[in-house]
């Protein structure tokens, strides 16, 4: 078990004939993601060669696509001015996981596509601005690398690509039931409370870690539904102690407006919640590390 | 991005919502000349509107009332160059002056816990709205908006109704309304806001002020709002930076930061403070080395990237040690190390402040083995975040 992502996921790839469709296919093919098709209205028909003998068929939509290979993950790589289109047409193909990996989509897009998502309500969307999500030893969807972590019972989610590789890298001898690296835009498909709640009802993870930074109150939110719903041991982080009042750092919703949003605040709502926070991610890593002992008696 | 007062109620009439004439001018001679014209059609009457990016500008003594273009260009000598929490004063909005009746408030912006939009609303304007939402939050209406929908007349009449307007008011209001939704959608904007929003004498509704702020990731739907950037205002190594589009953020520090990916940077800054604060501790220093800024390489840190980013990293003076804190995760630490070598190679002479590298994940031994053997007097290669951070801020105490 996993979450959201499984060995039996069959993937398809919009936006799969660009450069940097290309290269993650292939990855996530090294990876032994099952890749059944790529989506590019200008190439529907061809067949694209990847290194191990593979052929992934290419097809005009992501309905032709679904039809012809039963996909139910979508991942897309197609660039900010096209992404909404892109995310309509997997909603449209009631297609049930849809992973945006492009950075930089108007958040008007994104908020058009998701309020359509949940009109449909047949979609789930993770990110935009994501590394994606993998379930070690079953697949990896987006640019998470493929050796970072084992497969193992403890869960990740996280806003940052970066500190999910870093934390999962860190524990990597424990291993991972599943990572999920959410975004860092004002707007997200999956949140950190979606995550949590699957992770709560996964037989297979024993702990989490979750991840946070500046900006909005996602992260206070989760702490709240923390407290409510999870019993399994909570370990978390915040990034952005030192971020000034009003300037984006580096990801669309890492802002601090006014005295909202910041990490203090994050850090904590979470210890309230019982959820041990770390000072650096190597701290961070050392608490779960604990739990894990510890639930290892 | 934020914008000016005055760069909101441009954009304001040309989506048709109801504004006063208004001119914008820096100098006082430039001031007597809008208020010539800007005053014809108030009975010679102008306001001179300090044009800064904060609230409370009536307080701090930045909003005049005059009565004829001598008594403007006067006021405008006593406001330009004023200092309003913080932000000079290098221009002012010459409007022209209302009767106004009543004061309301309006605004529509991103909802990030909702994911979607919210309008807010109320009967009582002109007051600071953090204000209002405390002490009289049943005055203030919040109603949902669909971002697929909009504020359609529908909408419109369930806000103003949702405010308690009377039926004569809020017919007036609500087409402003969906005017004011046009600016945010059309724009691209994630706040826009009128404070107020006033009723003349003679009944009819003008936007008095206005707040707009445009999301930047829609910037290629926009190439006109480039020119609406307060250039001038910018930090000129911040400026330096986006000109070759690197993530930068100047703070009050000495340790500079270089990373990839934006949490990891965020967290970087963290831990070097957390590192200064120990160090300035154990040294007995009044002042704790701190991070000098944040600057996100993105992943496939190139030479070319990595000599940009240590270029502006090392033109800032306040700078006594960098910190280089990269995790591989696609990219590969020995593309990684390579990119130093050959920005401090290209830098030469230039490079002249210690350099601590922490490299982790992808072909991390590679990328090590790289900087051990070209060996640069100025880098020092630690193993572990915390280690290295506590390293750099070492280097830039000593420096101190």
């Amino acid at each position: 078990m996993a979450i959201f992502l499984n060995e039996d996921s069959k993937i398809i790839v919009q936006g799969m004939t660009g450069s940097v469709g290309m290269k993650h296919t292939t990855l996530m093919l090294a990876f032994g993601s099952k890749v059944v098709g790529g989506v590019n209205p200008r190439k529907a028909g061809d067949k694209v060669d990847f290194p191990g003998g593979v052929t992934i068929p290419v097809f005009g939509t992501v309905a032709e696509a679904v039809e012809a290979t039963g996909a139910d993950v979508s991942v897309v790589f197609v660039p900010p001015a096209f992404a909404k289109a892109a995310v309509i047409e997997a909603i449209d193909a009631a297609i049930p996981l849809c992973v945006i990996i492009t950075e930089g989509i108007a958040v008007r897009d994104t908020a058009e596509f998701f309020a359509y998502a949940q009109d449909k309500g047949t979609t789930r969307l993770i990110g935009p601005n994501c590394p994606g999500l993998i379930s070690p030893g079953m697949s990896n969807v987006g640019i998470i690398p493929n050796d970072i972590a084992g497969p193992g019972r403890i869960g990740l989610v996280s806003k940052s690509g970066t500190l999910t590789y870093q934390m999962m890298y860190e524990l990597r001898d424990i291993g991972f039931s599943s990572g999920v690296g959410i975004g860092g835009d004002p707007i997200i498909g999956t949140t950190h409370i979606d995550c949590l709640e699957a992770f709560q009802n996964d037989p297979d993870t024993d702990a989490i870690v979750m991840i946070g930074e500046i900006g909005g109150d996602a992260e206070e939110r989760a702490a709240a539904y923390i407290k409510e719903h999870v019993t399994k041991p909570v370990v978390g982080y915040v990034a952005g102690f030192t971020a000034p009042e009003g300037k984006t750092m580096g990801h669309a919703g890492a802002i601090v407006s006014g005295s909202s949003g910041t990490a203090q605040g994050k850090k904590k709502a979470l210890e309230a919640a019982g959820v041990k926070v770390g000072k650096t991610p190597s701290e961070t890593a050392d608490l779960m590390r604990e739990i894990m002992k510890g639930l290892a008696g | 991005m934020d914008l000016f007062e005055y760069q909101a109620r441009d954009m304001f009439e040309a989506h048709g919502v109801p504004v006063l004439a208004g001119v914008v001018a820096d100098t006082a001679d430039g001031v007597r000349a809008a208020a010539e014209t800007v005053g014809a059609g108030s009975g010679g009457v102008v306001v001179v509107k300090a044009q800064v990016k904060a609230g409370g500008r009536g307080k701090a003594g930045g909003v005049k009332v005059a009565t004829s273009p001598e008594a403007a260009a006067e006021a405008a000598e006593a406001i330009l160059g004023m200092d309003i929490k913080g932000h000079t004063v290098h221009r002012v909005m010459v409007a022209a002056g209302a009767k106004i009746a009543e004061e309301y408030y309006f605004s529509v912006l991103l909802d990030r816990a909702n994911r979607s939009y919210l309008a807010m609303c109320s009967k009582e304007g002109g007051m600071e709205i953090e204000q209002l939402a405390v002490e009289r939050p049943d005055a203030l209406a919040r109603v949902p908006v669909d971002p697929n929908v909009g504020i359609d007349a529908a909408k419109a009449a369930e806000i103003v109704a949702a405010a308690g307007f009377d039926a004569e008011t809020g017919a007036a209001i609500a087409p402003v309304l969906e005017r004011l939704w046009d600016v945010y959608r059309e724009e691209d904007a994630t706040l826009v806001e009128v404070n107020p929003l006033v009723k003349t004498e003679d009944g009819s509704i003008v936007a008095l002020d206005g707040k707009v702020t445009l999301d930047e990731n829609a910037g290629f739907r926009h190439p006109d709002h480039a020119s609406l950037e307060d250039t001038a205002a910018a930090d000129p190594l911040e400026a330096a930076a986006k000109e070759k589009h690197l993530n930068y953020v100047k703070l009050d520090g000495d340790v500079g930061i270089i990373g990839n990916g934006a949490g990891l940077v965020m967290s970087t800054l963290d831990v070097v403070a957390y590192a200064g604060e120990t160090v300035a501790a154990e040294q007995g220093l009044a002042t704790p080395p701190r991070p000098a800024n944040f600057l996100d390489i993105g992943g496939g840190a190139s030479a070319e990237v990595m000599a940009n980013g240590m270029h502006i990293i090392l033109s800032d003076e306040q700078v006594k040690s960098v910190f280089v804190n990269v995790f591989g995760g696609i990219t590969s630490c020995d593309e990684v190390a390579n990119g130093i070598v050959g920005a401090l190679d290209r830098l030469g002479a230039d490079a002249t402040k210690p350099l601590v590298v922490r490299l982790d994940g992808n072909n991390v031994e590679e990328g090590r083995r790289i900087l051990a053997e070209r060996n640069h007097p100025l880098v020092s290669i630690e193993e572990t975040m915390d280690g290295a951070a506590r390293k750099a801020a070492e280097l830039a105490a000593a420096a101190k």
